[in-house]
């Protein structure tokens, strides 16, 4: 895997991005929100080149880059798994589900796996509190009413189409 | 040919998440199949509000009422429906009672008992598409008030008696007439989108199901308050909303709804959309403020409040969703029609969230004024499973809990106040006798103080401290004076706090201590918890007269802590127990049993 500073084309699209907004006041946020969808994180590289381009202080990006908790300093896994805290999941099992999780994929907070395919974020609700419990993998994968048995099918139903793909490289 | 058939389908949140896009494909190929596409017309509208049904979908002339879809039932419906006029029997709601209604919008409680202001356009129109909007009124209110003065505009807002449906309920017509005094060339009108209270997705449902009435509802608040420029402040989590918001911004420039020069007047108004990033407190307006200019989202002292120093340093006036999108109807149907619903404080309706343990979780929208009860039995259809209702949670972690004994409590403002809560945004989560109120208390303080940003001093480690007392109590390690600590800290914050949220976050401890003292000082002094929810003070046992020694538990067990042979009466090994549940939820004979873990030591 190339390092953060390899992936030239990633900056260049950040660029592309960045000198096609015509009001740069008030976008940080705007600009960080589409450099972690370009590089999946914000490690200080990525940072240090934004604050650059905005002509803000580096200690401004880190600092809202460390207040927000949508943006993370580190890697997430492939397949990163939301689940939902609200208050109607919490209620209905949402614990749960979270012990379920811990257990089967051995990890702590929100690191990624050790094979790197999932990692877990709790999140804030998603605002589907009548399918609660609610959990969401990647941006559009989600799943209403789950249940323990139910969660570990979804994560065997990743792990199939990771072996699938493995298997058709191989071939 | 002209148009037979019109499908309604639901494409709500909870719906596209049950699977409504695979609904809606089959429904297509199979109309295209037998070639009824010129003869019958698929809508995809905003949430119906039914959410525990969907997918839905509602099929006219007839107002046949579909629900919980598959893809295959959509070639159901159409070869009988459609092609032989036969209801589809199978598909219809049956509710607790196993009564069939077919059409459901016109006959169920959940339906009949709303009065819709505001979501008056969900689950009707096509949210997509601008023409539908104004073919239901829209933008006829902008056109009319440009014709009147701002001032006459204030004045009819100010006789509605409209107040903020953000949560603190501050009459909407006031606000606007300070930052209309306020001097300045550049001024502006911000939509908080930030829903943030877990339990809440009115402002969610709106956006996405009826996205022109917030962008007119913010254009007349930017005329009557004289701003040439909004942002609409949405969080992150909500990437329909946003996609929707975008869309009908683009229709809206296009049609010159939005831009220079408005219906041939002096009034221009141009909206940009900002995207929050996680953090709780930018629904705190000064906090918002600065998260629209792109810092750390950290409140400031007021005054000077947003109708002097807002966003930029110019006058700002910020409204809620709901209030925005109430704008185009009282403007419509004149103050008096709105005033005339609700109550004498409170006008109008109030969009709700209902979820938790409830049958009917969805969307509603009521008068003002109307009961607890009848919201959550008539509308919300009751308690699933025939449990007890415990306690209903309103205004997030900002609110408190409500006992039975209030049900018959109005939902308006005061009222509301009055008990110890507030109504906040208007999310309702409601509980039954399995939910325990400090493990609640718990919950809605660890959010508040994750969601703190440190500021302040009675925020930051006051909440922490009371969280501490409460983690202690949920794990049965309570004192006797942990009670007292913990109003006292309570009190404390809520006069010291810096902002809204610091103020606010000691309400649930304060209201469930109010409501449920007796479940607080039954973890500290028995070791017991009412609700046999806190792990620490449960045990699971078998009861050997109930047990067939099928050994479904052992195998359900993670930790090999049931122990027996097949056939024969199984055993719980205590001491290996982690408490899981498993084998509460596998016993088929109701022989596993959940005891409170003093009484098992006293065996």
């Amino acid at each position: 895997m190339p390092t953060i500073l390899e992936a030239d084309s990633g900056f260049k699209e950040l660029d592309k991005y960045i000198d096609g907004i015509k009001e740069k006041k008030g976008m940080l946020i705007g600009v960080l929100h589409k450099a972690q969808e370009i590089f999946g994180y914000l490690p200080v590289e990525v940072q240090s080149h934004v604050a650059e381009k905005l002509h803000v202080p580096e200690s401004t990006v880190y600092g809202v880059v460390t207040f927000y908790s949508f943006f993370t300093m580190k890697p997430r896994g492939k397949y990163p798994i939301k689940l939902c805290m609200g208050t109607a999941c919490y209620v209905k099992g949402g614990s749960k589900l979270l012990e379920t999780l811990r257990e089967e994929l051995e990890v702590k907070g929100d690191e990624p796996t050790k094979n790197g395919l999932f990692s877990i974020h709790e999140v804030r609700c998603l605002g589907a509190c009548s399918m609660a419990p609610v959990v969401l993998v990647g941006d559009n994968d989600f799943h209403g009413h789950v249940t323990p048995h139910k969660l570990l099918q979804i994560l065997d139903s990743y792990r199939q189409k990771e072996g699938k793909r493995n298997e058709n490289k191989k071939s | 040919m002209t148009v037979e058939n019109t499908i309604l389908i639901c494409a709500g949140g909870a719906c596209i998440s049950s699977g409504e896009q695979s609904v809606k494909s089959t429904l297509e190929e199979e109309i295209k199949k037998h070639g009824l596409d010129s003869v019958v017309k698929i809508v995809e509208t905003g949430c119906m509000g039914s959410c525990n049904l969907g997918p839905l979908m509602v099929i006219y002339p007839e107002g046949v009422f579909y629900q919980n879809l598959k893809s295959q039932d959509a070639k159901e419906i159409v070869e009988e429906h459609l092609l032989k006029g036969r209801v589809v029997q199978r598909l219809f709601y049956k509710g607790p009672t196993g009564e069939i209604k077919p059409r459901m919008k016109e006959e169920l409680p959940f339906f009949t008992k709303q009065v819709k202001v505001v979501t008056r356009n969900l689950g009707i129109i096509d949210p997509s598409n601008i023409d539908e909007y104004i073919a239901n009124d829209g933008y006829f209110a902008l056109n009319k008030i440009l014709e009147w003065s701002p001032e006459r505009l204030i004045e009819e807002i100010k006789k509605s008696g409209l107040r903020g449906r953000g949560g603190a309920g501050f009459p909407t017509g006031l606000k606007w007439e300070f930052t209309r005094k306020s001097k300045s060339s550049e001024k502006y009108v911000i939509c908080n989108a930030d829903e943030g209270d877990p339990g809440a997705f009115m402002d969610r449902s709106v956006l996405e199901g009826d996205p022109h009435s917030v962008l007119e509802g913010m254009m007349i608040a930017g005329y009557a308050i004289g701003a040439q420029y909004g942002y609409i402040y949405v969080r992150a989590e909500y990437p329909l909303a946003i996609e929707r918001l975008k869309k009908a911004m683009s229709q809206a420039y296009e049609y010159g709804l939005l831009g220079k020069r408005i219906f041939n007047t002096n009034f221009s108004f141009d909206v940009e959309l900002r995207i929050g990033a996680g953090a709780f407190v930018c629904g705190e307006e000064t906090a918002l403020i600065r998260s629209v200019e792109g810092m750390r989202g950290q409140p400031v002292q007021k005054p000077p409040y947003p109708a002097q120093k807002g966003v930029w340093d110019k006058p700002t006036v910020i409204n809620n969703v709901e209030t925005l999108a109430n704008l185009p109807v009282i403007i419509n149907k004149g103050a008096d029609w709105f005033s005339s619903i609700g109550t004498e404080k409170s006008r109008g309706t109030k969009v709700l969230a209902l979820s938790g343990k409830i049958n009917n979780a969805g969307l509603i929208e009521v008068p003002m004024g109307t009961t607890l009860r009848e919201i959550i039995f008539d509308i919300g259809g009751g308690i699933p499973n025939g449990k007890k209702f415990k306690a209903v949670q309103t205004g997030g972690p900002s609110g408190g809990c409500i006992p039975d004994e209030y049900l018959d409590t109005t939902v308006d403002y005061d009222s509301l106040t009055k008990l110890g809560t507030i109504m906040g945004s208007g999310g309702m989560v409601v509980m039954d006798e399995d939910t325990c109120m400090v493990d609640v208390a718990r919950y809605f303080l660890e959010f508040s103080a994750e969601e703190s940003c440190g500021k302040c001093t009675p925020c930051r480690e006051g909440t922490k401290r009371m969280l501490e007392i409460l983690h202690r109590i949920v794990d049965g390690e309570g004192k006797l004076e942990d009670i007292d600590s913990l109003e006292e800290l309570a009190i404390s914050i809520k006069d010291t706090a810096l902002c809204g949220l610091g103020q606010t976050a000691p309400n649930p401890v304060l209201s469930t201590l109010r409501y449920f003292r007796d479940e607080y000082e039954s973890h500290i002094k028995e070791k017991r918890c009412i609700a046999r929810s806190c792990k620490a003070m449960i045990a699971y046992t078998i009861d050997s007269e109930k047990c067939v020694g099928c050994g479904a538990c052992a195998r359900a067990c993670g930790v090999n802590a049931v122990i027996g042979k097949i056939k024969e009466v199984h055993k719980i090994n205590q001491e290996a127990c982690i408490k899981c549940g498993s084998c509460y939820v596998a016993c088929n004979f109701d022989a596993v049993k959940k005891v409170d873990a003093v009484d098992l030591v006293e065996d």
